[in-house]
């Protein structure tokens, strides 16, 4: 089953840009992708898209669909009517570079700004040991794929260029949950509250839990349940709850 | 337009119904809070005995109805001359206010920050709940500690609910079930809540070394994945329950007994 | 003179998969400024589609596994091809280079007592992959990712730049591997003919169209595999080949050319993702393949050799699931270009799916419930992708081309490219650890295992060179520079007179289809000699027309110009394959040869060297129709005696000759 579809790419660079409109031969079992590449090959050659797998698995081919920011891989022309015309524009909320390709470098800054997971003190490499139930949350964040669709669809970021400096969105939040529930990340001996931090130099305040990002998560991460509001609970240990903040000073002296 | 950001002009794209959802959230919201805020300023219809308004449990004014072995203490004196559900109505009221879901719920629905996914916001500026007064968002673990005997005392009004008129047990009318359905999804919602999954194993590093917690911790978090759908039919139970109690006790209705 | 940008590193690595960044994050260590050159994203490399695991020997789940059983295995499945020094160190690192991961931050499976969970896989005698669900490879990705950005934040504590001593250049293609121009005249016999000693890379930027050398003494390959020279690939757009034409050109050989894994199922459809793999343990867990009269073909494909072990009925081979000790396997079961073969076979007869495969299926074997529970990754990719819920029906299935076995000749120590001072190889674009065959799961292991000593070996020549670092010539850099351009017209090349008869302008694209045509049809799962031959006078008509390919607009993130530079990598290596493929008059591993079915003792003594030819030397490689690719055999070392000891004689019989095998 073959058709013709109507595509409007919005076609530009930082000058400026706008919505082309493509008449594009539509094969069944496609996706957005797919028909991308055939315009690529057969009517605009040097139409600006990044992919890489093809298969969902590595990222790279983030985009926004009918204003919805998906994976161009994993969205099938089969849920869009024939006669539906179909918009495919580049991401929003990161600088063009060309056509549908961002400069997604925002999220490569706010990965550095993670302080790395830090190794157990007297534990060599192979003696490592950890129970399964306690690696399984963490290992939820671990199956990122680093699309940034999240990054993209946070209205914090989308809707306010100004919070980019103060927020690490919540790709890089969910990060610093996943290294607050590693069994044996020793951050704490070397005086880092990674929860606290995130409240203090990462902006988790700034998340008032509308869940887009778990929204358009591609891999299904609950990024919303299982990250962000833990670490805002955790943070809420540290800094708001009078009881664990006492204990935990007392504790400290007892040491 | 942000420059350097792609030169688009709509303030989006969605070509779906995006705009239903936050709608029918603030519109059921509304007609809620109108319903609540008439029937806790009413000061009166909510004991029809064995059966108590939610909105009026525990009473705490000398002004309370006299309730058969009820939850009426009348802690506050008589110098409370308002409805005394307002004694009472802000825990649970400010249980849902912080509680995590209905804050995603107004976000939306009421402020617009934002709409919906992809769909800009209208404010210039905006800072989450970085500052006073949203800050205070972080004292929902403190409303759920209240919310726990509010719980209680509402399955206490339940457990009334299957004595007679005259105080006899065995009772059961079609208000005792409306009360149970209640105290459920009360109970289900209040212990779905994301503060209660956190204090009851989400703040551990270590699971294996707890491993009744870690249960416990599964269950809350089973509950917790519908969280949304036991805020809402708990808000709706809630209501039901206040307007049935209000037409039995003004005598609109007459409570069908099962036994 | 050619303007470009330019930049001074020690270490420079090329490509940012698993390889590539445990060289970078080696040769970073060891205190060398290094950089990395990937075509993506960094972190997208290919290495996150990898889903079984990491093949090591740590006996955490059957104590009885060690180093020598690892070894054993993998010299079986490469059929003794295998370069045994390789096949030795791979078994002797790899669990150290798993430990070391989790000192990173990575996150594997566990057993009851903590420990990292191993899981079975084929051709490995005890449980060994260690893994996370079934996305090993993106674990591995993301912690060596991971790593390297720590090591940033060390230096930026130390001195305010993150970028001071590693930096990772993304979305940047490298086109040529520089050197100085020492060259020994060109009469000198092949191996040492080129004098010359690395001294950088050309390359230009995807985003902005930019030219750039990186002035670096040693050079690291980790380029991965060719997989985009076959219509049908499980490999994504960034395996054109690249590391393997770069040595090439470099004047570095490359052997074991010929053998290519084709994995037998991969999705054939939806068109768009022809090719994505279908994991082995859909087999595993109870997947039959069945032809479109509803046979389950395979037990008529069961060959001699394998008769005792596989089961003759439905019945029997069903018993195996519950009751392996009793019921013998079955024969879907059988090794991978076993599968692959039979599946061909049926499809050519006529007995095929619409969309040219077989069907696989699970749906009427296991419940629903349990599908879902133990293919959860299938049941997603089949759900979302080609909108098949494989609890409900069939999948369609056919072979795809997986793995490259071949690469470029490298030291088994070091890791260092024979012929070529400064170049380094690792991962899938060096030859010779795998054989003809390799095991599921030891390409994350290999990746681990040289990726570092390439890293560890480079940083050492690059330190030992002291200030006396090689420089490349202005002439080298603009040639690069013409020949990067050349497809927008921008430099028309000087020997105008010699491509006199100009033909149309060629589309890259449609080439490029032509090119994989002719690789699938010709030099594919089954080869014969004529067909081949065939096959290499079209590649030479293809490198023809490739002269005239043609794009439009400007560099700035130009798909097509990137495909045309991609193009005379994919040409080249495409004719490596060919070439060998048809010296090897015997079938092994990932070479089958219909007119020479039977695998020969004598073949196994010998590798098959491809080099650039002297004209291809001379003249660069876009040469007319001529041959570029010279094709030499070389006896292989003899095994070491300590390790031939590990296996019986019996067995050793069947690959070495008795000559060997008495000395």
């Amino acid at each position: 089953m073959t058709h013709t579809a109507h595509f409007k790419v919005w076609r530009g660079d930082t000058d400026g840009g706008d919505l082309q409109d493509y008449e594009v031969e539509v094969n069944d079992g496609e996706v957005v992708l797919d028909i991308i590449h055939r315009l690529q090959a057969t009517q605009v050659a040097d139409l600006a898209v990044r992919w890489n797998c093809k298969a969902g698995k590595c990222g790279s081919c983030s985009a926004e669909v009918n204003g919805r920011p998906r994976l161009m891989c994993m969205t099938r022309m089969s849920v869009f009517e024939p006669d539906e015309t179909v918009t495919v524009t580049p991401l929003r909320t990161f600088p063009v570079i060309r056509d549908l390709v961002t400069d997604v470098s925002f999220n490569y800054d706010k990965a550095r700004q993670v302080p790395a997971f830090v190794p157990p003190k007297g534990v060599p490499a192979g003696e490592y040991r950890m129970q399964q139930v306690d690696v399984e949350r963490s290992q939820e964040f671990r199956k990122c794929i680093e699309c940034f669709l999240c990054q993209d669809t946070c209205h914090v970021v989308r809707d306010h260029e100004e919070n980019k400096t103060s927020f690490a969105g919540p790709r890089f939040l969910m990060r610093i949950a996943e290294l607050d529930m590693h069994p044996l990340d020793a951050a704490a001996d070397q005086g880092l509250v990674r929860s606290a931090s995130a409240q203090e130099d990462h902006g988790l305040g700034y998340c008032n839990i509308t869940k887009c990002c778990t929204e358009i998560c591609p891999e299904h991460i609950q990024i919303t349940d299982n990250a962000l509001i833990p670490l805002k609970e955790r943070a809420i240990d540290r800094k708001y709850d009078p009881l664990v903040w006492l204990g935990s000073k007392i504790r400290r002296r007892q040491d | 337009m942000t420059p350097g950001r792609a030169a688009i002009s709509a303030r989006h794209l969605r070509t779906d119904r995006w705009w239903l959802s936050p709608l029918v959230t603030a519109v059921a919201l509304t007609i809620f809070i109108i319903y609540a805020t008439w029937r806790a300023f009413a000061n009166g219809d909510y004991y029809s005995t064995p059966y108590v308004s939610p909105l009026y449990s525990p009473c705490l004014a000398s002004n309370c109805t006299p309730m058969d072995g009820g939850a009426d203490w009348h802690l506050f004196g008589s110098w409370w001359g308002l409805s005394p559900a307002l004694l009472v109505l802000v825990f649970p009221l400010g249980f849902r206010l912080t509680c995590y879901y209905y804050r995603k719920a107004y976000y939306r629905g009421f402020w617009a920050s934002p709409p919906a996914c992809a769909v800009a916001e209208p404010h210039a500026k905006y800072t989450g709940e970085t500052r006073f007064p949203l800050v205070m968002q972080n004292v929902h673990r403190y409303f759920f500690y209240l919310a726990l005997p509010v719980a209680g005392i509402l399955t206490y009004d339940v457990v009334l609910a299957f004595r007679d008129e005259s105080g006899a047990w065995g009772h059961a009318g079609l208000g005792t079930l409306v009360l149970l359905l209640n105290i459920v999804l009360i109970w289900a919602y209040t212990l779905s809540c994301h503060s209660c999954r956190h204090i009851i194993g989400g703040k551990l590093r270590h699971f294996s070394a707890h491993p009744v917690r870690y249960r416990l911790w599964g269950w809350v978090g089973a509950l917790n994945g519908r969280h949304m759908l036991l805020a809402w039919s708990s808000l709706i139970s809630v209501g039901v329950a206040d307007l049935y109690v209000y037409l039995v006790a003004s005598g609109a209705f007459d409570d069908p007994r099962f036994f | 003179m050619t303007q470009v940008e330019r930049h001074a590193y020690d270490v420079v690595v090329v490509g940012a998969g698993g390889a590539g960044l445990r060289a970078a994050i080696e040769a970073r260590e060891r205190g060398m400024r290094t950089a990395v050159i990937c075509k993506s994203l960094f972190g997208k490399a290919h290495t996150v589609m990898a889903e079984g695991g990491i093949a090591a020997s740590m006996g955490n789940v059957n104590s009885h596994d060690n180093w020598q059983v690892h070894f054993r295995d993998t010299m079986r499945g490469g059929k003794f091809l295998n370069q045994w020094r390789m096949a030795e160190l791979h078994a002797k690192e790899a669990p150290d280079r798993v430990w070391e991961l989790e000192t990173w931050g990575a996150l594997f499976d566990r057993t009851a007592d903590g420990r990292i969970s191993q899981r079975n896989f084929g051709g490995h005698e005890y449980p060994r992959l260690a893994h996370v669900g079934d996305r090993t490879g993106l674990e591995l990705i993301r912690t060596l990712q991971q790593k390297i950005v720590s090591l940033q934040q060390e230096d930026h504590a130390e001195t305010g730049d993150y970028e001071a001593r590693l930096k990772v250049f993304q979305e940047c293609t490298v086109t040529r591997v520089l050197k100085d121009d020492e060259r020994s005249e060109m009469g000198a016999p092949p191996d040492r003919r080129s004098g010359g000693k690395v001294a950088g890379v050309f390359g230009y930027v995807r985003e902005s169209g930019r030219l750039f050398v990186i002035d670096a003494p040693a050079v690291v390959l980790a380029t991965g595999g060719i997989g985009k020279s076959f219509k049908v690939t499980s490999n994504s757009w960034e395996y054109t080949g690249d590391g393997h034409a770069l040595a090439l050109l470099a004047g570095a050989p490359l052997i074991n050319m010929e053998f290519i894994q084709f994995h037998p199922t991969g999705m054939v459809w939806p068109p768009s993702v022809k090719g994505i793999l279908v994991t082995e343990s859909v087999r595993g867990d109870g997947g039959v393949l069945r032809n479109s009269d509803g046979e389950r073909f395979m037990f008529g494909y069961v060959p001699d050799v394998f008769k005792e072990k596989y089961a003759q009925s439905e019945e029997e081979a069903d018993g195996w699931y519950t009751d392996p000790d009793n019921h013998r396997r079955p024969p879907e079961l059988l090794p991978r270009d076993e599968v692959a073969r039979a599946i061909n076979s049926e499809v050519k007869a006529g007995r095929g799916t619409p969309h040219g495969g077989v069907y696989l299926d699970v749906s009427t074997r296991l419940p629903a419930e349990e599908i879902r529970r133990r293919l959860p990754s299938m049941h997603h990719q089949f759900k979302e992708l080609a909108d098949v819920d494989i609890t409900a029906e069939a999948m369609e299935v056919g072979p795809t081309c997986h793995y490259m076995m071949g690469g470029v000749d490298v030291e088994p120590d070091t890791a260092a490219a024979r012929g070529v001072p400064g170049l380094f190889a690792a991962g899938e674009v060096a030859g010779g650890m795998h054989g003809s065959n390799r095991l599921g799961g030891n390409s994350l292991s290999d990746l681990l295992v040289f990726g570092r000593r390439a890293g560890l070996f480079a940083a050492e020549y690059a330190a030992g060179l002291g200030e006396q670092r090689p420089a490349a010539s202005e002439e080298q850099i603009d040639a690069a520079a013409a020949e990067a351009l050349r497809p927008f017209g921008a430099e028309e090349p000087a020997e105008s007179a010699e491509s006199a008869q100009e033909g149309a302008a060629e589309n890259p694209y449609t080439l490029h289809q032509e090119l994989q045509q002719v690789m699938n049809d010709l030099v594919g799962i089954i080869r014969r000699g004529p067909e081949m031959e065939q096959a290499l006078e079209r590649l030479g008509v293809l490198r023809e027309r490739s002269r005239r390919v043609a794009v439009e607009g400007h560099r700035q993130f130009n798909p097509g110009w990137h495909l045309a530079v991609d193009l005379r990598n994919m040409l080249l290596v495409s004719e490596c394959v060919a070439r060998a493929a048809l010296e090897r008059t015997e079938s092994r591993g990932g070479h089958t040869r219909d007119d020479h079915p039977g695998m020969d003792r004598d073949w196994r003594k010998v590798n098959l060297v491809c080099e650039l030819t002297d004209e291809a030397q001379g003249g660069g490689a876009d040469g007319g129709k001529q041959a570029l690719i010279g094709l030499r055999q070389r006896p292989m070392d003899p095994i070491r005696a300590d390790l031939l000891a590990l296996f019986e004689r019996e067995e050793l019989l069947k690959y070495l000759t008795d000559e060997e095998l008495d000395r």
